[in-house]
């Protein structure tokens, strides 16, 4: 089965055609990064404009690339939420026309259900049960994924997303956007004990994680040391709040999966792609005999294989969509 | 040759169908629900009402601006991916234009507004020139009222008519300072997609179409966001 899938949520422009949920057929992304770095952020009204406008060049490059006609494509998959309602709805209206016009079913995928996906496209080996650390500027959830459609959140974040508090850190350090590449960069030349910032545990057995507190303490840290007229060693800063953050994912994680007896671990969303993080997770997961997987980079940040991947099992699990659909920014998991 | 033409740009969801230009079918939602979710909807029974496929189209028609920023999109992206499945082609029209169209039968000038908040309308100005025939007199543009009724005056016709949904909060102080005023009734003030159909199809005629990757929209305003960051 062979999914055209669009996805829009936020600044990406993306288009893909994934097969049977695991063979990426062809894998094309716009991405308007160049565009809001002047902002310092995504623009959401930006955002939108740009992707009404490029969205049917990247379909045309994603069916070029491909090889395929339409008539050879089964379904129309889209992200309906959660993201940027504006950019939504332009992925969300293309597709229902498309779908309407081919006559062919459509799919609607939640964002953060198709990052835990990715991993299906790199790894043949992978399936349920497993446990999913998602970690991305709009998101840092812990996801147990009992079978390909069934998910239950187990911990989320109580604030801030991490990719979120990696961003406003990278814009104060002055490091630019977006952050978390910016800061895995200049942390490889600085001191990850140089400060020691809080790790915010909450409560003994929670998952949930809260990383406003540790953003303070960063802004703080800063404001103090100007005050004194002390030098700042950006490096520095930007070690010790990565090594902060990657300490508390990486704890909870594993001790997620260890008391749910999961021996497989998967990270995904635009903040798995931080080496620490990886290199982190891989030496706790080895500790404690869990086979950890995460994607490559590209598969990592927002992409459309990903919807491609998660629409093939939300259409084997019989959950099409209607001419109705619309673009829901808080979508919770499970709920379309 | 057959176009259907939807329009998002306002409050109205519309639809509708012109047939070698005859209006074969209409329909206008003006109700408060999400355009995201009737649209397709209001596409789907016109097509089963009037006995036709979407793939009998031969271009389909969209309402370009100016209006809600969010509303624009979701009829362009609408638009778009129905020519892109298809590959046919597609015809983009002004909704002040359309809007006008409302009253193509006017003599003297014909002021589609718009409510563009802060102050502002979205606004152009047309005269009747017979024939169901406007002609457009100034470029569109985002302008507040004291400024629109400056142009106005500046043309010295006798009467002019206001139409669009602008004119529940500026019909009054426009009709204020002009001498002859006709302020449309609401059935012929709103968004009716099928003005924009038979422009679309005139235009379709005249070979005004364009690819669905060249289809742009007008908003004739910068996103808050450029607005602010031009003036540091
Ligand atoms: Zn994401």
């Amino acid at each position: 089965m062979k999914i055209l899938a669009i996805e829009t949520s936020c600044d990406e422009t993306a288009v893909a055609i994934v097969e049977d949920g695991r063979k990426i057929l062809t894998n094309q992304i716009y991405t308007q990064i160049d565009i809001h770095q002047k902002y310092g952020g995504v623009v959401p009204e930006i955002a939108s404009r740009n992707h009404v406008e490029k969205l049917p060049l990247i379909i045309d490059t994603a069916m070029e690339d491909s090889g395929l006609t339409y008539e050879a494509i089964d379904a129309i998959a889209v992200t309906s939420g959660p993201g940027l309602v504006g950019a939504l709805l332009i992925g969300v209206s293309q597709a229902k026309a498309m779908a309407y016009a081919l006559n062919k079913p459509l799919i609607s995928v939640h964002h953060i259900e198709g990052h835990i996906a990715a991993n299906y496209l790199q790894f043949p080996e992978l399936e349920p049960p497993f446990l999913s650390l998602v970690v991305s500027g709009g998101h840092s959830h812990l996801i147990m994924v009992k079978n390909y459609s069934d998910f239950e959140v187990i911990g989320k974040t109580l604030d801030d997303a991490a990719g979120e508090a990696f961003d406003k850190i990278a814009r104060v350090l002055g490091l630019g956007y977006p952050g978390g590449p910016a800061i895995d960069k200049a942390a490889k030349q600085g001191n990850p004990e140089a400060i020691d910032f809080p790790r915010v545990w909450l409560d003994k057995g929670s998952y949930n994680f809260s990383f406003s507190g540790l953003k303070s303490a960063v802004l703080n840290y800063l404001n103090t040391q100007k005050m004194k007229g002390r030098a700042i060693v950006v490096e520095d800063v930007a070690a010790s709040f990565q090594a902060a953050v990657v300490e508390v994912l990486t704890t909870k994680a594993i001790e997620c999966a260890l008391d749910n007896q999961v021996n497989q671990l998967s990270i995904a969303g635009g903040v798995a792609a931080n080496s620490a993080l990886r290199k982190k997770l891989s030496d706790a997961a080895g500790e404690n005999k869990i086979q950890l997987y995460y994607p490559d980079v590209n598969l990592c940040t927002d992409n459309a294989a990903m919807i491609g991947a998660m629409a093939y099992y939300n259409y084997q699990a019989g959950k099409v969509a209607d001419k109705k659909l619309n673009a829901v920014p808080n979508l919770k998991i499970g709920d379309h | 040759m057959k176009v259907l033409t939807i329009d998002s740009a306002t409050m109205v969801a519309g639809v509708s169908i012109v047939d070698e230009n005859r209006l074969i079918g209409e329909l206008t939602v003006n109700y408060q629900k999400t355009h995201s979710e009737k649209l397709l909807t209001a596409v789907d029974h016109l097509l089963q009402d009037v006995g036709l496929g979407i793939n009998d189209m031969d271009a389909f028609g969209v309402v370009s601006g100016p209006g809600s920023f969010t509303g624009l999109r979701i009829g362009m992206a609408t638009a778009k991916g129905f020519a892109q499945a298809l590959n046919k082609p597609m015809v983009t029209i002004s909704t002040l234009e359309s809007l006008a169209h409302n009253l193509n039968h006017a003599t003297g000038l014909v002021c589609p507004i718009l409510d563009a908040q802060r102050n502002q309308v979205y606004s152009a100005i047309y005269r009747g020139v017979g024939d169901g025939h406007l002609e457009a007199l100034c470029p569109e543009q985002a302008i507040g009222i004291e400024k629109l009724v400056e142009l106005l005056q500046g043309y010295g016709e006798q009467k002019t008519y206001l139409v669009g949904d602008g004119i529940a909060r500026f019909a009054e102080q426009i009709s204020d300072a002009l001498a002859q005023t006709v302020v449309a009734t609401h059935q012929h003030a709103i968004n009716r997609a099928g003005s924009a159909g038979v422009l679309a199809y005139r235009r379709f005629l005249q070979g005004k179409t364009c690819r669905y990757d060249q289809a742009t929209l007008t908003y004739l305003r910068p996103s808050y966001a450029e607005e602010k960051h031009h003036e540091l």
